[in-house]
C-alpha cells in the first residue's frame, strides 16, 4: 500500500522525524486557507503516486496568496502520467543548504532491512547507484538487533556529510528505521533529506510503503490509503476482497491462483491478444465468489471477450461451472466467454456447461487454444461452435 | 528417494482442529502421509478423526516426536507457531498460511538462522510438498502427479499442477513437487531446494517455475552454472505484468526496472538453462530432454 507524500509525512513526524509545517487541502480555498495558516512563502505540492511531479508543474512556490489561489487552480485536476491531482500539500518553504537522500527498504535478496544513504539527494536515487555507486551507503540491520545510533552515525559520517549535522542526520536515520519497523512498512525513504541554513536536518519529501498484511496491527493507518487514486474497480474489489488488478487491454481474464493467473495473461499477450485485468478468483471458489467475479470483470467496459482458465486444485470445476451459469443468468454478459475447465471435477463441470446450454460461451480443452480462442473472438473473427 | 517428506516423515499440524487444516489433514493421510498429531493451543486431549491434538509443540514432541510440522494457523499466530514448533525440534516446517506480515517473516528467517539452523522452513504462503508415492504434507492435488524422476520446484500453486499435469500426460512423473510460496521472504529459496535436487538419485531432470518479483531467480541461475549437473528446465510468469502492481502473490510485484520476468528469464538462459515461454511449452522441453529416459511405474 503506498502512501501519498503528506501521509507518509504524518507516519514521520509520529516517530519524531522533522518535517516542515504544512496542511493538505482538496480545494482551492481551501488551499488559500492552508496557506495562510503555515505562512508565506509555501510550496504548493500535487500528491499524487508518481514520480517527476516537479517537472510535471505539480510543485510551485507561493510568495503570496494570489500566487497559491493561482497554483492551487492550476494543479488541482492536472493529470500527472494518468494520476488525476485530488490532493494539494500546502507547505511552508524551507531554504536549503544541503540536499540528502535516506532510506529503508527491505531487501529481499539478503533478507534483511538496507539502510541506503547519499549526499546525492534531490535526484533520480537509481541514478546516483548507476554513475556514482561510490557516493550511495548501503548497510544492512540485523532485524532481530534494529539499527543502533553507533550504526546510523557511522553511516552518516561515511557518506561524507559536514561535520555539524553528523548528529542531526544520525538521529533522522534512527528515527527512519523506527518509521519501517514500527509502522509495518516495506519501503520508506526521504528523497530529499535537507539541512537548512541554520543547520536543522528535515524530511522535505516522503515515499512509504505499508504492508497490507500487518494492517490489522496498525488501525491508525487503515484510514491512510491511495484509494482516491485508486482505478474505481480497483477499490471495488479490494473491498469484495477479491485480487484484481485493471491492465489496459480488451481481454478479461479470470483464473484461479496467482501464478496462473499471470500465466495467463502471458499466453493471451503472446496469441496476440491484451488483457483488460488480472484477476485471482482463489483457491476454493464457489458460486457466488465467480458471480462476483464475472460482474467486476464486465464492470470495465473495455472489455470485449472473457477468458476463464481454471485448473482446480482446491478449487471444483463443477463449482465453477455453476457460479459462471448462475453469473449468466443475472448479468447476462453481451460479451463471449471462453472457458477452459481441467482438474478437480472438470468432466462435471464441463457437463454442467454442456447442458446450461449458455448463449455466447466457447469451451477449449487447453490453455493455449482457449488463449487463440479469446484472442480471435476479442477481435471479433469467427472461432466455430459455441456451446 | 525423493526430498523433504517421504516414507520416514512424521507430521503434526498446527491448526488441525480448524476448518481448512482438519479437512487437508485428513487428506494428507489418506494420501499415506504418517500424521502423529496436531497443536491448538487449549483444545489438548481432543482428537481429530483418532490423532491426538496437543497444546503445544514441546508437548506434542514429547508424546508423539514429530520431525515435520505443517502451519494452518492465521497469519496473526503463525510466525510464534513457527518458531515455537523449531525450538521444539522439529527438522521441516511448512508453512501453508497466506498474508503473513513481511516483518513477521523477516523476523522468522532470522530466528531460525541464529539460534534454529537445523530446522528448514518451506513458505509461508505455499501449497506444501508432495513426494508422489511416499507423502503429501499441504494442499497440492496429488491426484494429478505420479512417481518419477522429475523434481519441481515453484513459487505458485495452481502453475505448479498445470506443468505437473502436462508433464504426466506425457507419461512422466515427479520425485518431489516443493512450492517454496509466494511471499517476499521465503524460509527456503530456489537455491536451497535445487541444492537437495541435484543431491537425490531419484531426480533426473528439474523444472524451475518462478515469477516476477525479488532477484530468487537469478540466484538459482548463478547456482545452477556452478553447481548443478541434472538439466533444468525453468518457467518465468508475469511478462504482461505492469510496474508497481503486486500481483496476487505479495512477493509479485515488478520494482522500477527490478524483478521483471524478461531479465530472470535472460539471467537463466545466459547460464544455459532452457525457459520456456508458456507452461505447455516447458512440458514439452521437459518431456523431450526425459526423451531417453522411461519412467520406472511406481
Amino acid at each position: 500500500m503506498d502512501l501519498l507524500e503528506y501521509e507518509g509525512k504524518q507516519l514521520f513526524a509520529r516517530h519524531g522525524l522533522r518535517v516542515s509545517p504544512g496542511r493538505a487541502a482538496t480545494t482551492v480555498e481551501d488551499a488559500v486557507r492552508a496557506a495562510g495558516d503555515v505562512g508565506y512563502p509555501v510550496v504548493v505540492k500535487a500528491q499524487v503516486l508518481i514520480g517527476g511531479r516537479g517537472k510535471a508543474g505539480g510543485v510551485k512556490l507561493a510568495a503570496d496568496e494570489s500566487e497559491a489561489r493561482q497554483h492551487a487552480q492550476n494543479i488541482l485536476g492536472m493529470d500527472i502520467k494518468g494520476h488525476i491531482v485530488r490532493t494539494l500539500w500546502i507547505e511552508h518553504a524551507s531554504d536549503i543548504a544541503s540536499e540528502y537522500y535516506a532510506s529503508v527498504l527491505l531487501d529481499r535478496s539478503a533478507k534483511r532491512p538496507l539502510v541506503m544513504f547519499s549526499v546525492e539527494g534531490g535526484v533520480d536515487i537509481e541514478q546516483v547507484a548507476e554513475e556514482t555507486p561510490e557516493k550511495l551507503i548501503r548497510h544492512h540491520v540485523d532485524p532481530l538487533l534494529g539499527l543502533s545510533r553507533e550504526e546510523a552515525v557511522k553511516i552518516a559520517a561515511d557518506g561524507g556529510v559536514d561535520g555539524d549535522v553528523v548528529e542531526g542526520v544520525a538521529d533522522a536515520l534512527v528515527a527512519l528505521y523506527e518509521v519501517w519497523t514500527a509502522e509495518d512498512a516495506t519501503l520508506a525513504e526521504i528523497n530529499p533529506l535537507i539541512v537548512t541554513p541554520d543547520r536543522e536536518v528535515r524530511a522535505l519529501d516522503a515515499k512509504v510503503s505499508l504492508d497490507g498484511n500487518a494492517l490489522y496491527r496498525h488501525p491508525e493507518n487503515q484510514s491512510l490509503s491511495d484509494s482516491e487514486n485508486e482505478d474505481p474497480i480497483e477499490r471495488r474489489a479490494k473491498e469484495e476482497g477479491v485480487q484484481y488488478v485493471k491492465l489496459d487491454g480488451d481481454i478479461g481474464i479470470l483464473g484461479n491462483g496467482a501464478g496462473l493467473v499471470m500465466s495467463t495473461l502471458d499466453v493471451v499477450a503472446q496469441a496476440g491478444g491484451s488483457p483488460a485485468n488480472f484477476l485471482d478468483a482463489g483457491g476454493g471458489s464457489d458460486a457466488e465468489k465467480i458471480k462476483q467475479a464475472v460482474e467486476l470483470i464486465l464492470a470495465n467496459d473495455a472489455v470485449k471477450a472473457v477468458l476463464f482458465n481454471i485448473f482446480g486444485g482446491i478449487t471444483r470445476g463443477d463449482e465453477v461451472a455453476r457460479g459462471l451459469i448462475a453469473a449468466f443468468e443475472d448479468v447476462k454478459p453481451s460479451v463471449p466467454f471462453v472457458v477452459r475447465l481441467d482438474g478437480t471435477n472438470d468432466v462435471e463441470g464441463r457437463r454442467l456447461l454442456d447442458e446450461a446450454k449458455l448463449p455466447n460461451v466457447y469451451p477449449a480443452r487447453t490453455m493455449d487454444e482457449a488463449a487463440e480462442k479469446v484472442v480471435a473472438l476479442a477481435a471479433g473473427q469467427p472461432v466455430g461452435a459455441a456451446a | 528417494m525423493a526430498i523433504l517428506v517421504d516414507q520416514d516423515t512424521r507430521l503434526a499440524v498446527a491448526g488441525i482442529t480448524g476448518r481448512e487444516g482438519s479437512f487437508h489433514t485428513l487428506n494428507n493421510r489418506r494420501y499415506g502421509t504418517n500424521v502423529v498429531g496436531g497443536v491448538t493451543p487449549g483444545k489438548g486431549g481432543q482428537d481429530v478423526e483418532g490423532i491426538p491434538v496437543f497444546d503445544s509443540w514441546a508437548q506434542a514432541m514429547d508424546e508423539a516426536q514429530p520431525n515435520t510440522a505443517m502451519i494452518f494457523v492465521p497469519p496473526r499466530f503463525a510466525a510464534d507457531s513457527i518458531l515455537e514448533a523449531a525450538a521444539a525440534g522439529v527438522e521441516l516446517v511448512v508453512a501453508i498460511t497466506e498474508g503473513i506480515p513481511a516483518h513477521d517473516e523477516l523476523r522468522v528467517y532470522n530466528l531460525l538462522k541464529r539460534d534454529h539452523p537445523g530446522t528448514r522452513l518451506i513458505g509461508p504462503n505455499c501449497p506444501g510438498i508432495l513426494s508422489p508415492g511416499k507423502a503429501n504434507v499441504g494442499i497440492i492435488p496429488a491426484s494429478f502427479f505420479k512417481e518419477g524422476n522429475v523434481g519441481v520446484v515453484s513459487r505458485s500453486g495452481t502453475l505448479t499442477y498445470q506443468i505437473g499435469n502436462e508433464i504426466a500426460q506425457a507419461g512422466f512423473g515427479c520425485s518431489t513437487i516443493v512450492g517454496i510460496g509466494g511471499d517476499p521472504v521465503p524460509g527456503s529459496s530456489f537455491v536451497d531446494v535445487l541444492e537437495l535436487f541435484q543431491a537425490d538419485e531419484q531426480t533426473e531432470l528439474i523444472v524451475l517455475s518462478g515469477e516476477i518479483g525479488g532477484s530468487a531467480e537469478e540466484e538459482a541461475a548463478e547456482y545452477i552454472s556452478g553447481s548443478v549437473t541434472k538439466p533444468v528446465v525453468a518457467y518465468i510468469a508475469g511478462f504482461t505484468a505492469p510496474a508497481g502492481k503486486q500481483m496476487g502473490h505479495a512477493g509479485a510485484i515488478v520494482s522500477g526496472s527490478a524483478g521483471t520476468a524478461a531479465a530472470k528469464a535472460q539471467a537463466l538462459e545466459a547460464k544455459g538453462v532452457r525457459v520456456g515461454r508458456t507452461p505447455t511449452q516447458v512440458a514439452a522441453i521437459a518431456v523431450e530432454v526425459l526423451g531417453g529416459t522411461p519412467v520406472t511405474a511406481p
